[in-house]
């Protein structure tokens, strides 16, 4: 069924591509109906009543009751599930990250903000590490290649995700692009979110360790605002460090908010620019190598 | 915009789950979102709303029943009631909880006719 639109057309609406081979396998799909249909809602027009036995109580009653098959109602059957909404998401996340350690392939997702340096942070990590690590890079945007391009031209393997409408990236995604993408052995793979801190939080996408970026043109209060991605989060990079004498922002208010979040989150103060504190973040990634 | 992929999710359980079952309408939907799932209420509704259509959960009663949240405290072992991710505990003051319920996002149950 098609993630965007709920049109119910089996295929994906994302597009999987490498820079300057646009044909390559295509996910996107026609959508021939009209959305003005879609849109109108139906789901109250339940014209007739069902006396449910458990609207009354119904914690007393099925709270636990998970396991049993099923019981009578007066106009129905009621089938017991109890099944995580993400568990599809989160099964086919272990299958990747299986697949991942049985190569020895390092996958990081760097979860952020749009505008906050990731893609400069990798073209830089790419361009100092090149030599001792294999890097294979996925950028996810909503739309366009730029991303890809700008990565392409450091000559590392890329591929580039468009989301479409969609606001994160999931594991079926990263399955994908991943088959297309083909990452050696002992390699490590640099994802790169959707630029959001809200939806990206809830789909795993089999990934061995995630990095938050944040930059000091943004408030120190993030974590507090978007507390699930910093809660899920093993590392934050706090970016930009060379505009502090220049914006508002307190680092340690930051990081003291953040830990209020996750205690167990590790803290790295980078500038991209300048380079000051790139080397913390090379040993990093160098000690988180499988 | 995530509440959509969620609504994806839960029409595609509710029609393999009708299939195992053997068949039939359904008549009602049980959901449980956590307070702090992530997912917001109103958004997962209007989602579901726009998405049902021509599905299995097309003429379907869609009861979505919020959980609260509790955390528990790693150092001391307290539970007790959160509204946020960043409550400290408040018998040792620790940061480091663990959310016991309201991340829940779970198809509970469906009534078949």
């Amino acid at each position: 069924m098609c993630d965007t639109c709920g049109c119910g057309q089996p295929d994906q609406s994302f597009r999987i591509q490498k820079p300057q081979n646009p044909s390559t396998h295509t996910h996107a799909h026609e959508h021939t109906h009209s959305h003005g249909d879609v849109a109108h809602s139906h789901t109250h027009e339940h014209s007739h009543e069902h006396p449910h036995l458990h609207e009354a109580g119904q914690d007393a009653g099925h709270a636990h009751q998970f396991h049993d098959a099923s019981h009578e109602h007066p106009h129905g059957t009621q089938i017991m599930i109890g099944q995580d909404l993400l568990a599809k998401n989160n099964l086919l996340a272990e299958r990747n990250r299986g697949f991942f350690e049985a190569r020895h392939i390092t996958a990081i997702n760097l979860v952020s903000s749009p505008g906050s340096g990731k893609t400069s942070l990798l073209e830089e990590t790419i361009l100092a590490l090149r030599q001792e690590i294999a890097f294979f890079i996925i950028e996810g945007d909503q739309q366009t290649m730029l991303d890809a391009d700008r990565i392409h031209k450091t000559g590392v393997p890329v591929i580039q995700i468009n989301t479409g409408n969609g606001c994160h990236l999931d594991a079926v995604m990263i399955q994908k692009a991943v088959k297309e993408l083909d990452p050696s052995d002992h390699s490590m793979l640099l994802i790169e979110n959707v630029g959001n801190l809200v939806c990206p939080s809830l789909f795993d996408l089999g990934e061995t360790r995630r990095v938050v970026i944040m930059s000091t043109t943004e408030g120190e209060d993030k974590p507090l605002k978007y507390p699930n991605m910093f809660r899920t989060s093993h590392l934050c990079v706090i970016n930009k460090t060379d505009l502090l004498p220049y914006v508002d922002f307190q680092i340690d208010k930051a990081i003291d908010y953040a830990r209020q979040v996750n205690p167990h989150l590790e803290f790295m103060e980078v500038s991209v620019k300048s380079g000051k504190g790139l080397e913390n973040w090379y040993k990093w990634l160098r000690q988180n190598l499988s | 915009m995530h509440e959509l992929s969620i609504a994806m999710n839960i029409i595609e359980i509710a029609a393999e789950e009708k299939d195992k079952a053997g068949g039939g309408a359904i008549q009602s939907v049980e959901l449980e979102v956590g307070t702090l799932s992530g997912v917001v209420v109103d958004a997962l509704q209007f989602a579901l709303e726009v998405s049902v259509k021509g599905t299995v959960l097309e003429h379907a009663k869609i009861d979505i029943h919020p959980v609260e949240a509790t955390a528990s405290c790693n150092r001391c072992g307290l539970s007790f009631p959160v509204g946020d991710l960043f409550t400290s505990c408040p018998h040792c003051q620790s940061f480091d909880t663990r959310l016991v319920s309201g991340g829940e996002l779970r198809f509970r149950s469906f009534i078949l006719e």
